[in-house]
């Protein structure tokens, strides 16, 4: 068996939220350093703040100022802090019952070691120096009594409407066998597919499986690189991360030989002589930038043989 | 309306570092076989199918579109998905035989733990305005539940060291469970209570043994209407109750110490006649919270296979909970069958099915009769 191709995989997106009238005044009040519960129908006082009252599903009708000193209600340790977490070194999460709250909040506690944790501890709020950020304008808790830096009073912030939450998750991505060998071939210069042992038909990429039969397609088969346009379209619209300029062709490519069209480039003519059914053949790029990558064939161009017949494409459209 | 029962039953063996790719193919292509082996069914015998699947697991778009192709979906198939647990893929399509539009259905769930920093991907499922930007990790809240519920005194270190030391034992032998092949999985196989509790914590108070391992792998369930079952199965486990329930997604607001959903969606489906009992439990004082939900007496087996202790597959392991819960009574080994699935963090929310060798037919015990 091939060895198997693996990558990391970084993927990341700025999650922009819009805060409506609860979390926004609760974040609001954040960016002034205060910390503010919802009075529920049945009295008690929910910090951080309910946008629906959970029994009669109503909107807060009282905001209430609590804390900002609070008790541990529960603690664990993270001893290895991971990526994104509130403190870099080791520190307690704790649920934190705010000074005026009957509900516990989430949060980080800078308490140096897990012996210094303990049920019932008292903790104060260590304010961001940056304000606006959310639940990130507390920086972590600390104990009662610490000695902390006291921030300027720099007024009031302004209204918190909108919070920006960026996410970003990383992966081991692994390629399944029958993708393996047609990465490592096209590093090659070759165009490797898969025969279903079932239908016949050839998968170019390889899949994991037939989707017409469900069964692993594992015969290997070289293909040309040459084949037909089965349908395509002229890109007009300009758009983050275009690297060919507009107009151009993105094109369905039927390798001659293989049942699946996959998309590529079709230049080397002009937009509007391309056609269904056009014989093309690849372009590759120069053999000192070949990697595992479909990039390795620039793009598609016709070959100027006369066309496919439309009956002899028709059932791959 | 007809009765449903489960007539089939395949998993992948669980995995730490599964060489296969996020949309569950190759883990899904084997089982399908297997299962369809088992029963004598084919895929065009399938009225449905149901998968339970998540891309932030995958790390993917469309992972569980993907993993259509395990399905050999031509002519094409009546197909849903859920962002879930197999185990509610299997409810959805237990709802579809109910309903009349399938006689024979079948549910699937896959995971690639391991592809991303399970802990990590795990925070993304929180509150996303009050929690997640501070990405508590799945393992830190679940120390806060326990340790919630050791400062109550409901439950002790020790006692969550016996729930590791025992699910260990009937691991290995389930040749299944990962920590069957690992040799070790979450704890030493062979500890001894006091031994695992000499052990350093990695989230205090949970040790290592208190938590399920990360885990890539895949089940399949086959379900199928009274004539139906009654033909493939010599003894089919019958659903006599199917209910979930979910808690507050607000951790800080719920007593994390029981599981008022997981106690609603027991008492409804009759959970407290189980013999033997399937709990998904990816953190050992789970497992002690769901016992006390479902009212389950000493009398009752815990977690024949090991449970999600000796293999937790994302998206699988509460469906791999309703198989083997349904296998006890297939075998004949059980009459009633507990079966239990979490999803969320904190058991936030939960899945019960119960299962039983008499036919309904025979006793008038079914679902429609309530």
């Amino acid at each position: 068996m091939t060895q198997l191709l693996h990558a990391q995989l970084e993927i990341s997106f700025d999650y922009t939220r819009s805060l409506g009238p609860t979390l926004g005044a609760f974040m609001t009040a954040l960016a002034d350093r205060r910390i503010l519960g919802a009075r529920a129908s049945d009295g008690r006082v929910y910090a951080p703040p309910f946008e629906y009252d959970p029994v009669t599903a109503a909107p807060p009708a009282e905001f209430v100022e609590v804390g900002p000193g609070g008790t541990v209600v529960s603690w664990s340790w993270m001893p290895a802090p991971l990526d994104g977490q509130p403190l870099g070194r080791p520190f307690g999460w704790a649920l934190i019952r705010l000074d005026g709250a009957d509900t516990a909040l989430l949060h980080a506690v800078d308490a140096g070691s897990a012996e210094l944790m303990r049920t019932g501890m008292r903790v104060v709020p260590r304010w961001s120096e940056r304000r606006g950020s959310g639940i990130t304008d507390i920086a972590c808790f600390v104990p009662a009594g610490t000695r902390d830096t006291v921030l300027a009073d720099e007024g009031p912030a302004g209204e918190v409407a909108m919070l920006t939450t960026p996410i970003a998750l990383s992966y081991d991505h692994t390629v399944s066998p029958g993708e393996s060998s047609f990465l490592q071939a096209l590093a090659q210069g070759r165009l490797i597919g898969q025969r279903c042992p079932a239908c016949g038909k050839v998968y170019l990429p390889p899949r994991g499986a037939c989707p017409v039969d469900g069964v692993p397609t594992e015969t290997e088969i070289e293909l040309p690189d040459t084949g037909i346009v089965t349908t395509f379209c002229v890109v007009n619209v300009p758009f983050t991360g275009q690297q060919v300029p507009v107009p151009y062709v993105a094109a369905s490519i039927l390798i001659d030989g293989a049942d699946i069209a996959f998309q590529h480039l079709v230049l080397g003519c002009q937009p509007d002589e391309v056609r269904m059914g056009m014989r093309v053949a690849a372009v590759w790029k120069p053999r000192e930038e070949w990697d595992t990558s479909m990039r390795n064939i620039e793009y598609f161009e016709p070959t100027g043989e006369p066309d496919a017949p439309y009956d002899s494409y028709a059932h791959h459209l | 309306m007809t009765d449903v029962a489960v007539i089939g039953f395949a998993q992948a063996p669980g995995e730490r570092h599964s060489p296969a790719t996020t949309n569950g193919v190759e883990m899904l292509v084997p089982i399908f076989g297997e299962i369809f082996k088992a029963t004598g069914l084919t895929k065009d015998d399938i009225g449905f199918w149901c998968s339970g699947s998540s891309d932030y697991l995958a790390g993917r778009a469309f992972s569980f579109v993907s993993a259509v192709d395990a399905i050999g979906a031509f002519p094409p198939v009546m197909e849903s998905h859920v962002e879930m647990d197999g185990a509610w893929a299997l409810y959805e399509a237990w709802l579809k035989i109910l309903t009349g539009e399938a006689e024979i259905a079948l549910a699937y769930g896959f995971g690639k733990s391991s592809a991303g920093n399970l802990r990590r991907v795990l925070a993304l499922q929180l509150d996303p305005y009050l929690v997640a930007p501070l990405w508590p990790d799945s393992v830190s809240i679940a120390a806060l539940q326990a340790r919630a519920g050791i400062d109550a005194g409901l439950w002790t270190e020790a006692e969550m060291a016996q729930v590791a030391a025992r699910s260990q034992a009937d691991a290995r032998g389930n040749p299944k469970a990962v920590a069957a092949r690992t040799g070790g999985g979450t704890g030493d196989p062979g500890g001894e209570v006091a031994e695992l509790l000499s052990r350093p914590y990695v989230a205090d108070p949970l040790r290592a043994h208190d938590c399920a391992p990360v885990t890539d792998g895949a089940a399949v369930v086959i379900l199928a209407s009274g004539g139906r079952a009654r033909a493939l199965c010599d003894r089919p486990a019958w659903i006599t109750g199917f209910e979930h329930r979910t808690d507050s997604g607000s951790l800080g607001a719920r007593d994390l110490t029981v599981s008022p959903s997981a106690a609603s969606a027991g008492r409804a489906a009759g959970a407290a006649r189980a013999q033997v009992a399937e709990l998904h439990a990816p953190f050992t004082h789970q497992e002690i919270i769901l016992r006390r939900a479902f009212e389950l007496g000493d009398q009752v087996r815990i977690n024949p296979s090991g449970g999600a202790l000796g293999g937790n597959p994302m998206f699988a392991a509460g469906l791999a909970r309703i198989g083997s819960a349904a296998t006890e009574i297939m075998s004949g080994q059980a009459d009633v069958a507990l079966a239990h699935a979490t999803s969320g963090p904190a058991l936030q929310q939960n899945l019960v099915c119960l299962m039983e060798a008499v036919d309904p037919a025979l006793t008038g015990r079914r679902l429609s009769a309530r």
